[in-house]
């Protein structure tokens, strides 16, 4: 339980107070609605769907407030900023954030349904009572009209069309509806396009779809516009329901019993989502002017296996270790943008990408690198960032644990040239003692360029006598025989025959349990970061050994889980 | 590594061998084009879920109207088990919705008409027309016509419904000359020449007078 809290606790305490609001939003608007007075006559005609509508309608407030929030990117890496003072578990959480993004869109759909189907069987009613279906008082409250000294309850006026097609009719014909329908479906769209299969295969149609977002701000600001919902207005002599629901014929005859009067309640939405809309539009307008500013080419380099080598500059550009960048070429598309991690470290006058063909975007650009001529700039590059994940925290933990999984070793690169760097310069801000490397790959043949700077950093340690600084241990996980009797063979040489590195390879997996407790026994009492750049499935395995492994006793060996998002 | 002393110093240094390579490269490209059926499909089963609750909503109320729903409801159904066995990517790894084989082999059965994607595109179109009928349908129609666009798209783009089932392994039998157990004792000449020594009678020693095997 202990070591569960310390990876896991303030992520489930976010998650509670998220879930405890959207409770209490829920049950306050329902009993609102439910008890109070000035909705009698409203639930007189409506029933208990009235509050089943309202309620949602206040969780669907608060979690369009949220929703855009966690992919205001620059916000977020604003907020990492400040939080330098508030410890790394804090800083942890914005690493979630699409986790949070799509939870958040997971009630919003949720409440959605509920609030369809509410209003669904309120048009119903509001139907029936106007066709006098129910009681007396239903039919005499629904006949109420908008005239000098009298306002309509029910919305329904039109008694001329077919009365299958009433509810139909109102709904298209007022904004409330109108406006809900085009929104229900915006928002139907974007989330059958952001299903896994379509956004990790097809991330155009993913992409494209998901800006109808702008539709569905538009049309939920002006959602309660319509003033539909209505309540009993006082007015003087005052309506008293009471006294007077079972008086109708002497409405407005008697001075105890007036003609009730009826109001809608002000349009609440826009004051909810106005700030997260306005902070978004200013996320938009910094990522379009950073997208203007010209960024200049260092160095073109077509690495072996399909990995372009970028090095760019842009004036006043400052990054750190195991960020990442936005791209966009508008010589591929105008609109795309596509997330790459840095391999440059911060000490280098550049920054530079490693770029694998993975996909349309990617395969473009490499053919267009392939078809410059000889020393020519690349084609125009929008540049968006940089933007902060958890590796940056890398320096501030005493040992870390460092896993790279296929062309997750990519922000390890900038950490590790980094260090390179800061070693030569004996950087005080250097914390870290020790470091332990996991390379897993199928086949290290596309990350050459990688085994040549773990070669160089290798010379470099032993030349000062920190051999010991960096421990890194290599997981070829797509061997084959003739890998293994190749390396049986060169079993007696002193460097690796895949990597041509001091550390062997390793064939298979690494065994966890194994190394998670070597680390335990070399390093007795200290913090321990373990980063994870790889699959989600490698994720749970390293969050759970972290729990597993640490001790609550904070005198000893503590594990804290880092992941990179992708 | 190494920082260059010179800032603007721009190189295109290409290897001959990975320039190999790129040209192999250059033909993915109008391979890894979009699916518009993998949209398709997950948001014709959305109509037929909301198609369904539409249906489930109208007939549980009474609405006016309410045989609409009820339509809707065996209509939405059967768009749900339609769509539900997802199809197989021409390119790249499918994914399988949970369950999906048992649905994959009803609709593989239907031949043609479930593979091919015009018949879905006015198969949708024709299924939302009744559910217009009534406004707690009206929701699940709009989104079944929108599916159907979708897969019309898909159609004229050449796609097709092609279901995802399990690889089926081939059976390696070993080759009929292997039954045997070999019947000559080692060092064995090459079978071209032990043909010919049947002929003439030293060769013939060689032959084995007691079976092996069996």
């Amino acid at each position: 339980m202990g070591n569960w809290i310390i990876n896991h606790g303030l992520t489930s305490f976010i998650l509670v107070v998220w879930m405890g609001i959207n409770i209490f939003l829920f049950v306050w608007f329902y009993l609102f609605y439910d008890l109070g007075d000035d909705y009698y006559y409203t639930r007189h005609l409506l029933g208990s769907a009235l509050a089943w509508a309202r309620a949602p309608a206040a969780v669907l407030n608060f979690n369009c407030l949220l929703i855009l929030l966690p992919v205001c990117r620059n916000l977020l890496s604003l907020l990492r900023g400040s939080f330098v003072c508030c410890g790394r578990t804090m800083r942890k959480q914005l690493d979630k954030n699409i986790s949070f993004h799509k939870l958040v869109a997971y009630m919003i759909a949720l409440m959605t349904a509920v609030h369809l189907i509410a209003h669904l069987l309120n048009v119903e009613w509001y139907n029936n009572s106007r066709r006098g279906v129910y009681d007396k008082l239903s039919t005499a409250l629904s006949n109420l009209e908008d005239t000098d000294n009298t306002t309509y309850l029910n919305p329904i006026r039109k008694t001329d069309v077919d009365a299958q097609q009433t509810p139909t009719y109102l709904v298209f014909t007022t904004i409330a509806g109108l406006t809900g329908i085009i929104i229900t479906l915006a928002l139907i769209l974007i989330i059958t396009s952001s299903m896994e299969v379509i956004r990790r295969s097809y991330f155009e149609v993913f992409w494209y779809t998901h800006h109808l977002f702008v539709i569905f701000f538009i049309g939920l600001v002006f959602h309660g516009a319509g003033f539909i919902v209505r309540k009993q207005l006082t007015t003087d002599p005052p309506h008293n329901f009471t006294l007077c629901k079972d008086r109708i014929e002497e409405w407005g005859q008697i001075p105890e019993c007036p003609l009730p009067k009826f109001g809608g309640g002000p349009a609440q939405t826009w004051w909810w989502v106005i700030g997260p809309m306005i902070l978004y539009l200013c996320e938009r307008l910094l990522r379009f002017i950073r997208n203007m500013q010209t960024v200049q080419y260092r160095k073109i380099v077509m690495h072996p296996s399909k990995v372009l080598e970028m090095q760019l500059v842009r004036h006043g550009f400052k990054m750190d270790v195991g960020q990442y960048i936005f791209l966009n070429c508008p010589a591929i598309s105008q609109l795309e943008w596509h997330p790459f991690t840095m391999t440059s470290a911060p000490e280098e006058d550049f920054f530079s990408v490693h770029i694998r063909s993975a996909g349309d975007w990617t395969d473009r650009l490499i053919d267009i690198m392939q078809h410059l001529p000889e020393g020519a700039q690349g084609p125009k590059m929008g540049v968006d960032g940089p933007f902060g994940t958890a590796s940056e925290d890398v320096f501030d933990y005493e040992v870390s644990m460092l896993v790279g999984a296929g062309i997750g070793i990519t922000p390890f690169a900038s950490i590790l040239k980094s260090i390179w760097y800061k070693f030569k310069t004996s950087n005080p801000k250097l914390r870290t003692r020790k470091i332990y490397f996991y390379w897993l790959c199928r086949e290290t043949h596309a990350f050459e360029w990688f085994a040549d700077l773990l070669q160089v950093l290798e010379k470099e340690m032993e030349e000062r006598g920190m051999g010991d600084f960096l421990t890194y241990k290599l997981y070829l996980t797509g061997w084959d025989q003739s890998h293994a009797t190749h390396a049986w063979v060169h079993f007696d040489e002193e460097t690796d025959v895949v990597t041509g590195l001091k550390q062997k390879t390793h064939y298979g997996r690494p065994v966890w349990d194994k190394e998670f407790e070597e680390v335990r026994q070399e390093n007795p009492s200290s913090v321990v970061g373990t980063f994870l750049c790889g699959p989600a499935v490698l994720g749970k395995v390293l969050e759970n050994k972290c729990a597993k492994f640490s001790d609550v006793d904070p005198r000893k060996t503590r594990f804290y889980f880092n992941k990179e998002n992708f | 590594m190494h920082v260059l002393p010179c800032r603007n110093n721009i190189t295109v240094s290409r290897s001959p061998v990975s320039f190999r390579v790129f040209r192999g490269a250059a033909s993915v490209i109008a391979m890894g084009k979009i699916e518009w059926a993998m949209w398709a499909n997950e948001q014709a089963l959305a109509s037929g879920l909301i198609l369904l609750t539409g249906g489930i909503v109208g007939v549980a109320g009474q609405f006016r109207g309410w045989q609409f729903a009820a339509y809707a409801i065996a209509a939405g159904a059967f768009v749900c088990l339609l769509e539900y066995p997802r199809s197989k990517r021409t390119k790249g790894t499918s994914v399988e919705r949970t369950g999906q084989y048992c649905f994959t082999v009803c609709v593989k059965s239907f031949g043609p008409l479930t593979r091919n994607y015009y018949v879905r595109a006015f198969l949708h179109a024709a299924l939302s027309v009744p559910a217009g009928f009534l406004l707690a349908t009206v929701l699940g129609c709009v989104c079944l016509g929108i599916a159907s666009i979708i897969y019309l798209a898909a159609a004229i783009r050449g796609e097709h419904w092609e279901p995802i089932l399990p690889k089926k392994e081939i059976a390696r039998k070993p080759d009929d000359s292997m039954k045997n157990p070999p019947q000559n004792p080692p060092p064995r000449p090459p079978p071209e020449t032990r043909r010919k020594r049947v002929d003439d009678l030293e060769g013939a020693g060689y032959d084995n007078p007691i079976p092996v095997g069996e």
